[in-house]
């Protein structure tokens, strides 16, 4: 970018960072940066500038660079959840289009540092991004690189399975199953009437490995799997906290898009603006809040619910509940009725080899939208039991609601947790409505019907 | 109290970060060995072998997907968004019929319209699989034979020097030249050419004595090979042709078909012809030594004679076979026989051959498509070294 055009944007976002603080968003310091397309396209991919390399980043990295090649789709900025809070500009983007990416994000950095989810994130992830990143290439200098990428394959195979209540979190909330009841007598002599009479056979209760269900599989594998060397170990913790810290942005897609896109709308709507620029940047407003066939557009429903709760209960309202709910509650709470009939949503369905739209109903279809979102939209799969057998191996249980898993994947994903675990592992799920213990033995997958 | 702008817009350079790049480079590399660890399907490969002139083939390789536990898209309920007038029955697309079952390596599922479904389809070149295919393989115990007419030239340009043809002016130099000798006289930014700038690129003649080899192939065209056993010896074949001409500069290779009889045919024909009758493998034997008393002498070539069949041989004639192949292997490099046998059904050639125990006679048998490789394989490695496939 030339000298005089960055003058020009530096002009442009003092006036932004006005407005935007006048109208009451409130974020923190903010570092633009204007990088070219393969960059930005990379930290597409990679999620953060900093992240440590793997081969799945560059075939994402590769796919999403050959879109914007062929002109099919282009990211023109991107934001990280940061304090400082950086954000990366397409160099090539035109002024008016700088103009709505910086007042868009200055949305997102509001929702970043205000809302409840975010609260636990740590806002420092760039750099502890980088310094795993160089751990990580140490790894490889020290146990090969094919060891250290083989070992990240497995754990990205599981990354999502974690306990999102542990975010910013280093101790487990107590549960009730630890806490050991205390009989308190009745009386003081209770025991006395007792005496003589045959005692109840104590039945120990059978020790179990975790206590409770373990949801966080992640935690589990890294504190009790046998064998696993320190590197390992280091690999997997940093990959699980980075997967907690992104796990906020996952559950709030429709609440934060849809924040970002009102306030660039009411932010450049006071900026004064040529007659060509009004043009370009409606076009542009209009390719972002484009609703799909076969998928939602956060932005559109976003900014469409956002509007809808402005008009029923003002302004006020939404700063609270942009701080207190996330995408389930703001979807169970806010989409009424007309707000559903407004975007035409409906659910569609696989009949035969024809995907058809199947329900229209709203509350069926906000219900469904719900339960899409339930766990971030990943099957929550819980470990049942760590020292399956008496043999140490591993018993994972789905808890099925209904939709099964999609088995092709499952028996590929089996092997990852059995390279993590080192011992044998099952996996109990529903198919046809009959439960199925998926077992993998470090050679081979076995199906069994109990 | 330091004042802290509340932003700060920066530029910098980011020519040397290249992660992206690197890490694409490496998913590159997984592909291509996934597709290396499918060769011996891909040798099989019906788009290629029936050479319908693609230069690159589509192969589906699942094993870099990012395997993880989810959802069965097909089963569950999706949300999304009509323009106004939507109502319950509209079709949103359709899955192509019946290929989600199909997904074997190559067969080149459709771009479905089916949402959300991802798979991973890489598009290799023939030359990669051939690349690939063949770097392993070479002609085993290629001997030196007498030197005439068995030597390859090759040119390389290795030298520049003033004098030279006019066509083969080394532009860059030669401007170089001008440069230097303008800046010793103290003349900047003046480029004028006179001829003692000029500056040619002279080459070298190599010469490579080379190995001469003559490729026997033989082949039962006769009723009883059915399409099965046609395919996989053609497939043989095909391949052998095309390791041949990419490796060896000196290699005669002369197509026999055979039933009853035997006849010389053009590589066309070999390709494309089918024939009917009974099987009488030794004409095929016959007429190889004919050629090799006739034009290949065992002085000046390597020979190397294949014979592909499905084992169905007239009884009678199986000790004619052995005592023209013990004559042929006198003389050949190796002998390699290829029995297609689907259904393992015990042969009369293969066990006609189960006495010959020459290291020069290698053979290998045919169940499925898949070792086809495993032939290429087994026929086409120097000594005594045989690659599991």
């Amino acid at each position: 970018m030339k000298r005089e055009e960055m003058r020009q944007l530096e002009r442009s976002i003092e006036e932004i960072t006005d407005i935007a603080r006048g109208m009451g968003l409130d974020f923190y310091e903010m570092r633009y940066e204007v990088c070219p397309a393969d960059i930005i396209y990379t930290f597409g991919a990679y999620g953060m500038p900093t992240r440590f390399s793997h081969w799945s980043f560059g075939k994402t990295f590769h796919k999403m660079k050959m879109q914007y090649d062929f002109g099919l789709s282009k990211i023109y900025e991107l934001v990280i959840n940061s304090d400082p809070c950086y954000a990366f500009l397409l160099d090539g983007n035109s002024l008016i289009q700088n103009k709505l990416i910086v007042a868009h994000v200055l949305g997102h950095c509001d929702f970043f540092k205000h809302n409840a989810k975010f609260a636990g994130t740590s806002r420092y992830m760039v750099e502890s991004m980088a310094a795993s990143a160089d751990r990580f290439r140490e790894y490889e200098m020290e146990h090969g690189k094919e060891a250290v990428e083989t070992f990240i394959d497995s754990v990205l195979a599981v990354q999502e399975h974690i306990d999102p209540s542990l975010i910013g979190r280093t101790q487990r909330l107590q549960k009730p199953a630890d806490i050991i009841p205390v009989k308190k007598p009745a009386d003081p002599y209770e025991d006395i009437w007792a005496i003589g009479e045959k005692k109840a056979e104590e039945v120990p209760t059978p020790v179990r490995f975790p206590a409770q269900p373990e949801k966080d599989l992640l935690l589990f594998i890294m504190e009790h799997a046998k064998g696993m060397e320190d590197w390992q170990r280091d690999v997997l913790s940093v990959m699980r906290e980075e997967m907690l810290y992104f796990w906020p942005q996952i559950e709030t897609k429709i609440m934060n898009e849809g924040w970002a896109s009102y306030w660039h709308l009411r932010i450049l709507r006071e900026m004064d603006l040529t007659e060509a620029e009004t043009i370009e940047f409606a076009r542009l407003h209009a390719g972002v809040i484009a609703p799909s066939r076969t998928s939602l557009n956060p932005y559109h429903v976003g900014l469409k619910m956002w509007e809808d709760i402005e008009k029923r209960w003002g302004r006020e309202r939404m700063w609270e509940i942009r701080e207190f709910d996330s995408d389930m509650s703001f979807l169970r709470n806010y989409l009424t009725k007309e707000l559903c009939d407004e975007m035409d949503l409906y659910l569609y369905q696989k009949v035969g080899n024809e995907w058809k739209v199947v329900e229209k109903d709203w509350e069926k279809v906000r219900d469904q939208l719900c339960t899409a979102r339930v766990n971030g939209g990943f099957p929550v799969i819980v470990v049942q039991d760590g020292d399956y057998l008496k043999n140490g191996e591993l018993y994972l249980k789905h808890s099925y609601e209904g939709v099964e898993l999609d088995v092709k994947y499952l028996e590929k994903t089996l092997p990852h947790v059995h390279a993590l675990w080192g011992r044998t592992v099952h996996l109990e799920t529903m198919l046809d409505g009959r439960p199925v213990v998926f077992t993998h033995d470090g050679k081979k997958n076995h199906r069994r019907f109990v | 109290m330091v004042h802290r702008p509340s932003f700060i817009l920066s530029q910098e350079d980011w020519s040397l970060h290249r992660k992206g790049h690197q890490d694409q480079q490496r998913h590159q590399e997984k592909v291509r060995d996934a597709i290396k660890k499918n060769l011996a399907d891909l040798v099989t490969e019906e788009s290629i072998v029936m050479h319908d002139g693609r230069q690159i083939v589509k192969v589906p390789i699942r094993s870099l997907d990012e395997f993880r536990f989810r959802y069965n898209f097909n089963k569950g309920q999706h949300g999304g968004q009509g323009d106004g007038d939507s109502s319950v029955g509209d079709v949103l697309g359709r899955d192509p019929q019946g290929k989600q079952q199909q997904a074997g390596p190559g067969k080149g599922e459709g771009a479905g319209e089916a949402p959300g479904v991802d798979y991973y389809e890489a598009e290799v070149s023939l030359e990669e699989i051939q690349d690939m295919l063949f770097k392993d393989l070479e002609l085993p115990n290629l001997q030196r034979k007498t030197l005439d007419d068995i030597k390859t030239t090759d040119i390389r340009f290795t030298d520049v020097r003033k004098k030279g043809l006019q066509g083969n002016i080394d532009k860059k130099r030669t401007l170089i030249e001008a440069i230097k000798r303008n800046a010793l006289a103290g003349r900047e930014n003046k480029y004028q050419i006179i001829p003692d700038d000029l500056r040619y690129k002279t080459w070298e003649e190599i010469e490579k004595p080379h190995s001469q080899a003559v490729v026997l192939a033989m082949m039962d065209t006769s009723g009883s090979m059915g399409q099965f056993e046609k395919y996989i010896a053609r497939s043989f074949f095909f391949w052998m042709t095309r390791f041949l001409r990419t490796r060896y500069e000196n290699v005669d290779i002369q197509y026999i078909a055979h039933h009853t009889e035997a006849k010389v045919v053009t590589e066309h024909e070999f390709f494309t012809k089918g024939e009917s009758g009974g099987t009488i493998c030794s004409s095929a034997y016959q007429l190889t030594w004919n050629l090799i008393e006739q034009k290949y002498s065992p002085d000046k070539y390597n020979i190397y004679p294949f014979h592909f069949s499905d084992g169905d041989n007239l009884s009678s004639d199986n000790e004619k076979c052995v005592k023209l192949i013990r004559q042929i292997m006198e003389v050949s490099n190796i002998f390699g026989y290829g029995e297609v046998n689907q259904y393992n059904r015990s042969s009369s050639l293969m066990n006609a051959f189960k006495n010959i125990q020459d290291p020069k006679f290698k053979n290998v048998l045919i169940k499925e498509k898949s070792e086809v490789y495993k032939a290429l394989c087994t026929f086409f490695t120097s000594g005594e070294a045989i690659r599991a496939s």
